[in-house]
């Protein structure tokens, strides 16, 4: 992208912030949509959540959301003094593939269970909320890899910034799951 | 024009067709965005027309009522998402990096992108006509109607996917503006020294990155529910059907601000030159339009008044949505403030800035009393909310990019549209245009309901819908003189020149059409109106 940005007009230090800024709006736009799908969650969200509370394990996904938690250090890690420690970033991939698995997993015994979108509202508003999720963290993943691909096979032609917007990009799946977290999970529990 | 200072762009060759499917030139990507805005302005205008036969006179059968359903379910779709926001992203593309003096915008490629994600939306919407029928639940698609119990065929399928693309592909081509104006600007021009279109498609881009989400929010879960089997939408089963009016509005509402932006910023241009004046309160300008942007975020349950959300939701909004009528009033006063005193020239571009607005004014005061709740309850859904919404939506974004058309067909093309015919152009929309939706007040004060297929002749409302589908005819043939006059102008219009309209954006400092790359120097920018600088080196702008 940055290869396109080589206007000479404005000052460098300005164009070289164009696609960090591009992803900082894209971010922006991305919570609004996480946004409206908490909302409608919050908005179906039956009063009586006994029938929830014994369905979803909470101590389990605790340990997988740790995971997800400590990949946001692990990636910030990856990019210390600028720098592109590339263990760093193949652990925050583990991390975040190990989250998925999680979440997998606990799709499948939910699922088989007779746990569903369609079963009730909670299962729809359960599913759409965690599984759009589960697709930022997958969109990470193919980021990650991509860079980490491109790191090793051709170190000069990976910008400088793109390691950084990454980054960012992981940081926000993190935060999404910390309120998605706190309103699946966490509420459900408390209730 | 003389410009004393050199010239700062090489000759090009008129214009030509760019190279479609490869191109990333912001300018290449603009002129596609506008020809599929001006295809899909025609296919939303027969649309119309049919529904104008229809109504021409009580108890007709032109078409069927299935089939009318899916017509004006499509002709709004079609006017909003794929005529309205194309053409105005299309003309932001092409114009916003020539006016702040950059070489393209920030991530070409992503402009590539968004434009052909907004076309396969607009294609897959239209795919459902061969695909067993259209969506025919509305523009807005109210659930339970839109839900799978309701709606059995694929139309409203295909509208949830269509839009779901057609607005990823918006949501880039904001972000990609957003950070084009923030970064890409030519060195001195500082905030307020923004030309005002730009200011215009940076709020309405602000507003597309925060509002079409709730809409793709909205529609995921549509097909979620449509789908997966899923319950969002069905009180039965413990959903909530007003999520989705919710969601909807709250991208539907700012939607209107997202397209009329624009066109002010394009009468913030048109008008200051045509009256060769600097525009009056240039700072009021920008700051309202960031007013409104931030209102137009807080109004949306003005739709929702016959819901009964309670009195003190409803005052909220009824309150919120009056508000905005003092930025925009704050506008249309800086517009009037700019030309008196001033040295008028009517081309067709000024014609349509001062039509807009004696019409956007109109459209404006019926809004206000749509706030109104009271009143809202007693015209909501009637063919009132239709003419106010068209008085607006055409008679602000569609006149106003009828003025920058002409404004900027030149530096498109190099060749200026034809005064002529424009001027027919003009007097055939105004005409037209009024004598379509004037009526369509009184009619719906008398009680006729927007969307019915028919009307019996014993409710008397037959002579008004003649008379709107006589106007819809007239304006028909108007903008038909408008394609006549650009397909001439384009192939034998006369020679444009860098700057034929004597105006000071640097978009006119370099040649029509712009060489690839815009700028051979970077422009470097004084004041409010670098190209005034240039040709008047001895007085330059204090601004």
């Amino acid at each position: 992208m940055s290869a396109q940005a080589v206007a000479a007009a404005p000052a460098e230090s300005a164009l070289s912030r164009i696609p960090l800024l591009g992803v900082a709006v894209f971010i922006v736009s991305e919570s609004m949509f996480f946004l409206g799908v908490i909302f409608a969650f919050v908005q179906v969200r039956p009063a009586d959540v006994s029938q929830m509370k014994a369905q979803l394990d909470l101590a389990r996904t605790a340990v997988f959301s740790v995971c997800l938690f400590a990949s946001s250090g692990t990636v910030a890690l990856s990019h210390r003094g600028g720098g592109r420690h590339r263990g760093w970033l193949l652990l925050t991939w583990i991390l975040g593939a190990v989250f998925l698995v999680g979440q997998g997993t606990e799709y499948a015994r939910l699922l088989s269970s007779g746990f569903s979108p369609s079963s009730d509202v909670f299962g729809s508003a359960f599913f759409t909320l965690t599984g759009l999720h589960g697709l930022h963290v997958l969109v990470g993943l193919v980021a990650m890899g991509t860079l980490l691909v491109i790191a090793t096979a051709r170190p000069r032609g990976l910008s400088g910034v793109a390691w950084e917007a990454v980054t960012w990009y992981w940081h926000f799946v993190d935060a999404v799951w910390v309120v998605v977290f706190s309103v699946v999970y966490l509420w459900t529990a408390l209730s | 024009m003389t410009a004393v200072a050199p010239p700062i762009a090489r000759r090009t060759a008129l214009f030509h067709a760019p190279d479609w499917l490869r191109t990333v030139d912001h300018k290449d990507i603009g002129v596609m965005y506008i020809t599929m805005a001006l295809v899909f302005l025609v296919i939303g205008g027969v649309e119309a027309l049919v529904m104008r036969w229809q109504l021409a006179l009580p108890e007709q059968h032109v078409v069927d009522p299935a089939l009318y359903s899916q017509l004006f379910t499509m002709h709004g779709i079609t006017m909003i998402f794929l005529m309205a926001i194309p053409i105005l992203v299309g003309m932001a593309n092409f114009i916003v990096p020539l006016q702040i003096g950059a070489r393209d915008v920030a991530f070409p490629r992503l402009n590539a992108l968004s434009f052909w994600l907004s076309l396969l939306g607009g294609l897959l919407l239209y795919f459902s006509f061969v695909a067993g029928g259209a969506p025919d639940a509305g523009w807005f698609a109210y659930v339970p109607l839109s839900d799978r119990a309701y709606s059995i065929g694929t139309g409203l399928d295909y509208y949830a996917l269509g839009l779901a693309v057609n607005g990823a592909g918006t949501i880039v081509g904001a972000l990609n503006l957003v950070v084009t104006i923030a970064l890409m600007r030519a060195p001195g021009m500082s905030v307020s020294r923004i030309p005002l279109f730009t200011w215009m498609v940076l709020v309405t881009s602000a507003l597309i990155l925060l509002a079409y989400p709730a809409l793709s929010a909205d529609l995921v879960l549509l097909l979620v529910d449509r789908y997966m089997g899923a319950h969002f939408f069905t009180p039965q089963a413990g959903g909530d059907a007003l999520i989705w009016q919710h969601l909807f509005w709250f991208f539907g509402h700012p939607e209107v601000y997202i397209v009329i932006l624009p066109a002010f910023g394009m009468i913030s241009e048109v008008i200051p030159v045509f009256s060769g004046k600097p525009i009056f309160g240039y700072r009021f300008v920008a700051a309202s339009s960031v007013a409104i942007g931030f209102l137009s975020m807080g109004v949306w349950a003005h739709h929702m008044f016959a819901v009964g959300l309670g009195n003190e939701a409803d005052d909220f909004f009824s309150a919120a949505s009056m508000l905005i009528a003092i930025p925009t009033g704050v506008k249309i006063f800086n517009w009037i403030a700019t030309m008196i005193g001033g040295r008028l020239r009517f081309t067709t571009s000024m014609l349509f800035a001062v039509g807009f607005l004696t019409v956007f004014v109109f459209g404006g005061l019926t809004g206000v009393t749509l706030a109104t709740i009271p009143l809202d309850w007693m015209v909501t859904q009637s063919y009132y909310v239709v003419a106010h919404m068209h008085y607006v939506l055409f008679g602000g974004v569609v006149f106003g990019v009828f003025a920058g058309s002409y404004y900027w067909f030149p530096k498109i093309t190099g060749r200026l549209l034809s005064e002529r015919l424009g001027k027919w152009h003009f007097w055939l929309v105004y005409l037209g245009f009024n004598l379509t939706f004037l009526p369509q007040h009184l009619v719906g004060i008398e009680g006729m309901p927007r969307r019915v297929w028919t009307y019996p002749a014993s409710m008397g409302w037959g002579p008004l819908n003649f008379a709107s589908s006589i106007g819809a005819a007239i304006l028909a043939v108007g903008v038909a003189v408008f394609a006549v006059n650009v397909l001439l102008s384009l192939r034998s219009g006369e020679i444009a020149g860098d700057d034929p309209w004597d105006a000071w954006t640097l978009e006119w400092a370099t040649s029509s059409p712009p060489p690839p790359g815009n700028f051979v120097q970077t422009p470097v920018v004084t004041s409010r109106r670098p190209l005034w600088d240039r040709k008047h080196p001895d007085r330059p702008d204090p601004s």
